[in-house]
């Protein structure tokens, strides 16, 4: 556990269309440091669905992916309005989302539901007001 | 078969081939991106009727042959260039995504 490298990241809240850049940039520097692909799929599917939402309810926020030798761990933090309902937000089809962002293939509230199935596990810290701490393990 | 195989067989138009030698090995149809996301394996081709710059970083995350656009959708403003920068390659098609992907199928 003491050799780690972490990836840093500032996700731009402003831009919805760039919303995925640290994703494929995180994918491009796992793949050259020859993490298995499927381990790579999911650090960057959960990662992506993370910033997205970061885009859409927090005006963006900040990414760190450290890669461990046995597992990956991805923070992502906003200091958005916080989760009033984690339970509820958590269900598949639950999405508080505005329209415009449906209308751009999001928002159908699989979001948070895709972190969890592609990550081994996640860990939800949230304060109303003052934003959301997301911390996503996936095992090598 | 290549994506530029593909393009020529089925009579689509090649909106950016950055990587025309790509293989092909199948399909999958979606236009809602998480679900895509989860699902569309490496290698595919992805047709869908979104135009966005997030079908751009969906198609590297899944890691598509192609994009594939059906019901003869353009890419927004910047796509193309996008996706030329990331390596990936877009089609387009006036055929409705059945019929794209029923064609796509026969050639597979």
């Amino acid at each position: 556990m003491s050799d780690s490298l972490r990836f840093h990241f500032d996700v731009n809240g402003q831009s919805f269309t760039s919303a995925g850049q640290a994703s494929v940039q995180v994918k491009k520097n796992l793949r050259e440091l020859g993490i298995p692909a499927e381990t790579i799929r999911r650090v960057s599917i959960a990662m992506y669905e993370g910033e997205i939402n970061m885009v859409i309810h927090a005006h963006g926020g900040e990414a760190d992916v450290i890669v461990y030798e046995d597992k990956i761990v991805i923070i992502l933090a906003d200091r958005g309005p916080g989760i009033p309902n984690i339970e509820l937000a958590m269900k598949e089809g639950y999405s508080t989302a505005p329209d415009n962002i449906r209308s751009l293939g999001f928002g159908a509230g699989m979001g948070l539901p895709n972190m969890k199935r592609y990550t081994d596990d996640m860990k939800i810290e949230t304060e109303i007001g003052k934003g959301t701490t997301i911390t996503m393990t996936v095992n090598i | 078969m290549t994506v530029k195989e593909l393009c020529e067989k089925c009579g689509f138009e090649a909106v950016c081939l950055p990587e025309p030698d790509r293989e092909v090995t199948g399909g999958y149809c979606g236009d809602l991106l998480s679900w895509v996301m989860g699902r569309a394996k490496s290698g595919e081709a992805w047709v869908t009727i979104m135009s966005n710059m997030n079908i751009a970083a969906v198609a590297t995350l899944c890691d598509t042959a192609c994009i594939v656009l059906s019901e003869n959708v353009s890419p927004d403003a910047g796509v193309a260039e996008n996706a030329e920068m990331r390596g990936i390659n877009i089609l387009k098609t006036p055929l409705p995504t059945f019929e794209a992907a029923v064609l796509i199928s026969k050639q597979l």
